[in-house]
């Protein structure tokens, strides 16, 4: 390009712009220090703020070295991808979404680009406007190493998330001869209610079980879908000879079932574990009994 | 003077997976505009019931979130629409116990008695679209839609 052979003495824009990133690599990290990107994730103290600026000035002025200033994959931003989706991420999680910490880091560029121009006063304009395209560039490579990042983020956040949620095995728990415990939770989807079932089942034949309780205090939202896995699971046990309690039922889900009209009345209900439990025992004739008359008296 | 602040999401509901997000989008949304735990519960329970139909029935489409206020008391509006078979007799679809696929029957008329405003606009053919308001504490003035 005519332009750069202009420039004589000096290097290309973008070297220009690296070796002044260099040079006012702490100016640059001080005023980005008062940005919202660098202000909110760096909570602690200032310093350490002015520290990740500088190190995100470092990679900038890597790649522009490397004449990459376009370039999200330069090997420069490789160091600070991580720093860079951490606050990405934290944004994310304060609410803000893709654009506005697209914003954020634009908010980055014009201190900068005020810097160079008062760092160049005696330069020819082509070199001014060189430099000054080229920073634009390279800032807005910024911004799209920071996006990229936080989608690959979310990615791989979803990805461990569906694999934990397949582990969220459900266990049937003896609580005593003849009364065994699944603790329900999180979404009673159809697949996962279909296997609650079949362990409470064959709980219900291995142990010998006369009564089940299925706490549902885990259970976020108990809506018809819901209540209706419910009832066939009560179903199916007293089809075995097993009684089913389901317990921990919150007030706001007790009156949330009324209102929706669901019929619970016949299936037995306690408000919690505890309480559902001693139903089965005294059921089951093993009433408990404090072992010290008044023992709690004196506490 | 009731404003709507404009539409804040827009889910879509086309898995399983999806009524888990838009139950939790729910929650987090009226929470953030002080529901109680109660009301809380009773619009993440409707928006459930609801944004299964537009899964199961509907065949899937989409739910939009707005704020919603009147004077001081803030709500949630929710718009569920699809571009399914429609409902033919609504009258039949809100009774209890009545259902056209194999569960209770207690959704549409459930979601209902669960907020404050309900209104549903269904063309055969064409797709439904159910709208419902709940609001932060008890409603304001009249109930409406009922």
């Amino acid at each position: 390009m005519p332009e750069h052979e202009a420039l004589g003495e000096h290097g290309s824009p973008a070297r220009e712009v690296g070796e002044f990133l260099r040079r006012r690599g702490e100016q640059i990290a001080q005023r980005w220090a008062d940005e919202p990107l660098f202000r909110t994730v760096f909570t602690v103290s200032r310093d350490e703020a002015v520290e990740a600026g500088k190190i995100v000035v470092d990679a900038l002025a890597q790649v522009a070295d490397t004449d990459q200033v376009h370039d999200p994959d330069a090997a420069g931003f490789t160091l600070v991808r991580e720093q860079l989706s951490r606050m990405g991420a934290a944004r994310s999680r304060a609410g803000f979404t893709t654009a506005q910490v697209s914003n954020d880091v634009d908010a980055l560029r014009p201190p900068v680009e005020n810097l160079l121009v008062s760092d160049l006063p005696d330069a020819p304009s082509d070199l001014v406007r060189g430099c000054t395209t080229a920073l634009t560039v390279l800032m807005g490579t910024l911004r799209l190493v920071v996006l990229e990042t936080a989608l690959s983020e979310g990615q791989a956040l979803i990805e461990r998330q569906r694999l934990q949620l397949l582990e969220v095995a459900t266990p049937v728990i003896k609580l005593w001869d003849g009364i065994v415990a699944v603790p329900l939770i999180g979404t009673l989807d159809s697949a996962r209610s279909q296997v609650v079932m079949e362990t409470l089942l064959e709980a219900v034949v291995d142990q010998h079980a006369r009564f089940a309780i299925l706490d549902i205090t885990g259970v976020p939202t108990v809506d018809s879908l819901v209540a209706q896995h419910l009832m066939k699971t009560v179903a199916a046990a007293r089809l075995m000879g097993a009684e089913c309690v389901v317990s921990g039922i919150r007030p706001a889900i007790a009156q949330t079932i009324v209102h929706l009209g669901l019929d619970l009345g016949t299936v037995i209900t306690r408000a919690s574990l505890a309480d559902a439990l001693a139903y089965a025992l005294h059921e089951l004739g093993a009433d408990i009994v404090n072992a010290t008359p008044g023992g709690a008296g004196r506490r | 003077m009731r404003t709507a602040a404009g539409v804040e999401a827009c889910l879509p509901i086309r898995s399983d997976m999806d009524l888990v997000w838009v139950r939790q989008h729910v929650r987090q949304a009226a929470g953030r505009l002080g529901f109680g735990l109660v009301e809380q519960t009773k619009l993440v329970t409707a928006a459930s019931e609801l944004a299964r139909n537009t899964l199961v029935h509907g065949g899937g489409g989409q739910m939009e979130t707005a704020p919603v206020s009147d004077g001081p008391v803030r709500g949630l509006r929710l718009t569920f629409s699809d571009e399914g078979p429609g409902i033919p007799d609504l009258e039949r679809a809100l009774t209890d116990g009545y259902t056209s696929g194999d569960g209770l029957g207690m959704g549409l008329g459930g979601a209902r008695r669960l907020v404050h405003s309900f209104t549903v606009d269904s063309t055969p053919g064409v797709g439904t679209t159910v709208t419902v308001v709940s609001w932060a504490s008890r409603a304001p003035r009249s109930r409406e839609g009922h």
